[in-house]
């Protein structure tokens, strides 16, 4: 799994959650950058991730991830 | 839309939500308004916004009130003007263990008496809350059990000593059931059940609460608010009314035409025929919900009979309304089916093994539901969990619908067999029994009231203590008709509800079932308001007809009883008024009244 590959179905997860075609996330997109995306719909995108890439966050990881580069970090080091 | 029906992708209805909501709304014009107040002990947004979806898919389309975070107790129990001025037509507490207070629960110190205290505190707060609900806002509500704890103090132990969590809660749950069972209008949501079946140590993972204040796992919300929804669609008129079933691999093993009904797999001598026998039951047992049998088969009529000829067959021919063993395609079975039980296909639950014929099915009448039958040992879990027939009330006369059917079915041949329509009525031999209302009618009452759409004046809905309070009040006027002919009891069918003014009659509720339309009880109905009012001295009558988007075939209905239209407004609702004059002519020729008293 590369970074890019990572990239590629995660922004595919993203869009599907906020229904949006256009969405292009990269390593500095946070919650600011895309309109829905609050504190609730923050756990569905979590829950979306899980299942893409078969792991779960441990509550830690989830508190401190800031921008969606520390989130690939994550999905790249426990997901599959 | 199949993406929502019972075996669902909760993962794929969680991931896309949004464009699921936007399909379902482009989707399906023709839906009923309900408004839900969800009264939440936890984080709800997740369980409104997918509750909505279930919801639209069975033509309901509901505008939500959601409380704050844990805000239940308070938005409920407190005045609340934003819950007033919604009016809600349901109310949903959606609470959970996480919502009983660590110092509520017993300790290893406390002896019998504190432990039931402590059961008794819990409860008391939840029933306060139902009953100041029930009285402010007059509607249903769906009251949450509670899950089992997702750990074990004492172990196994917990579940039998009394200060066990296990213990605790199997009681609490045991006095919410009890609350349930004796009051109108009140259902649980058995989270318990539920989270069992899913697995409770999954359903309770820690992490969504302490993560995000949700009382279940996100991943187990598709399947609980699924439930919900049954409930809701069930309680507004929306369950399904037919099973429509397949034989060769579906209520048996094997194909009775190739291989004869001796070598068919049903009963007690092989684990495949026990597997279809405990299908059978299960089919059987819904014959006393009301559910009404059907057989739609490909196969020559005595072929398929033989196989219920079987003295271990559980089913009989007589348990089916209808019996089509043919070789018309199922879709044509299907639709003479619903023609000669006067139902909509929408009623129907399709059961077949073979993928084609549903496929036929689903393309032919998309609004009836079809079951994604797999292996025959899991026949029972998928129709089980797919809620089709979710029971919110059972009155008596649900175990008695398939006869009602039958008898109406006969009904309908004896009136092709009659010269006139007059004549027909005579033959019926019909005779109703109209008075003022009695306790053993009143959930029957109480039931039609809540029920009836289409032949009913003001749509005004009345709970059964309501029913009971009016019973009583002279300032009142009631009257149920119970209808009777030679083919059958049809039981309640008409509800009249007056109270007086000034010496007048003002008419709040004039309804009637109908399985009884054209039989003339209307105007025996009419006979007997005004010998009652007679009686009493009333000298008018004044009769209001509100315009809903069900009720138009009694627009001019008290213009046909004699009434005089007072006023109309551009709402199309009317008032009307009819003076009782010294002399009066029956209306109603066709039915004995009251064993003809005063005929």
């Amino acid at each position: 799994m590369t970074r890019e590959s990572t990239y590629e179905r995660l922004n595919d997860v993203f869009r599907d959650v906020f229904d949006d075609e256009k969405i292009q996330i990269c390593d500095e997109t946070t919650s600011g950058d895309i309109e829905d995306w609050d504190s609730f719909e923050h756990i569905n995108l979590v829950v979306a991730v899980e299942e893409e890439f078969h792991f779960k966050f441990p509550m830690g990881k989830v508190i401190t991830m800031k921008n969606v580069g520390e989130m690939v970090d994550i999905i790249m080091e426990m997901g599959r | 839309m199949r993406e929502l029906e019972y075996p669902f992708d909760a993962e794929f209805i969680l991931k896309k939500k949004r464009a699921l909501r936007k399909k379902l709304i482009a989707e399906n014009g023709n839906m009923i308004e309900k408004r839900v107040a969800v009264l939440g002990g936890a984080t709800t947004d997740d369980i409104v916004k997918i509750l909505e979806l279930f919801l639209l898919n069975y033509g309901i389309r509901p505008v939500f009130y959601e409380s704050e975070f844990n805000r239940f107790y308070e938005d409920g129990m407190f005045q609340n003007i934003a819950l007033e001025n919604f009016k809600p037509d349901i109310i949903y507490i959606h609470t959970s263990i996480r919502n009983i207070n660590e110092n509520e629960f017993p300790v290893m110190k406390d002896d019998r008496a504190v432990a039931a205290q402590k059961i008794n505190d819990v409860y008391l707060r939840f029933e306060e809350l139902w009953k100041h609900l029930s009285e402010t806002y007059n509607c249903p509500i769906i009251q949450n059990n509670f899950q089992l704890p997702f750990y074990r103090l004492m172990g196994n132990k917990d579940a039998t000593d009394y200060r066990g969590k296990v213990n605790f809660i199997s009681r609490l749950n045991i006095a919410f059931y009890d609350y349930a069972d004796t009051h109108e209008n009140f259902y649980i949501h058995d989270i318990n059940y539920e989270s069992a079946s899913y697995g409770l140590e999954k359903w309770s993972d820690p992490f969504y609460w302490h993560m995000y204040k949700y009382d279940m796992s996100v991943h187990a919300i598709p399947y609980s608010t699924f439930n919900v929804a049954n409930i809701i669609k069930s309680v507004f008129g929306k369950n399904k009314k037919v099973l429509n079933l397949d034989l060769d691999n579906t209520l048996w093993g094997g194909v009775i035409g190739d291989a004869g009904a001796e070598s068919i797999e049903i009963g007690q001598e092989t684990s495949l025929g026990q597997t279809y026998a405990e299908f059978q039951k299960y089919i059987l047992a819904h014959k006393d919900l009301g559910v009404l049998l059907t057989v739609n088969s490909k196969n020559s009529e005595d072929t398929a009979l033989q196989g219920f000829e079987r003295p271990d067959s559980i089913l009989k021919r007589e348990d089916f309304i209808s019996f089509k063993a043919n070789w018309n395609s199922k879709a044509e079975n299907l639709a003479e089916t619903a023609d000669e039980l006067g139902l909509l296909p929408e009623s129907f639950v399709f059961v077949d093994d073979n993928p084609a014929e549903r496929e036929m099915i689903r393309q032919n009448f998309p609004e009836a539901a079809v079951v994604e039958m797999k292996d025959v040992e899991h026949y029972i879990g998928i129709i089980d969990k797919s809620g089709y027939f979710e029971v919110t009330e059972l009155s008596r006369e649900d175990g008695r619908r398939s006869e009602m059917y039958r008898e109406n079915m006969l009904r309908n041949r004896a009136r092709q067999s009659c010269e006139n329509y007059e004549e027909y009525l005579v033959s019926l031999e019909m005779k109703a029994e109209i008075k003022s209302f009695v306790p053993i009618y009143m959930s029957r009452i109480a039931q039609l009231t809540n029920k009836s759409n289409q032949f009913n004046l003001t749509t005004r809905r009345y709970s059964q203590s309501e029913l009971e309070k009016i019973a009583e009040d002279p300032l009142y006027v009631t009257l149920y008709g119970k209808l009777e002919d030679k083919f059958g009891d049809n039981g309640v069918v008409s509800v009249i509800i007056g109270h007086r003014e000034k010496g007048d009659l003002h008419i709040d509720l004039w309804l009637m079932s109908c399985r009884v339309l054209k039989r003339d009880m209307e105007f025996a109905m009419m006979d007997e308001l005004v010998h009652l009012c007679r009686e009493n001295g009333i000298k008018k009558l004044r009769g209001y007809y509100y315009l809903t988007a069900k009720n138009s075939m009694v627009k001019s209905f008290y213009g046909l009883q004699g009434f005089t239209k007072v006023s109309e407004d551009l709402a199309g609702n009317s008032v009307w008024e009819y003076v009782i004059e010294p002399l009066y002519v029956n209306k109603n020729r066709v039915i004995k009244v009251n064993g003809g008293e005063r005929q």
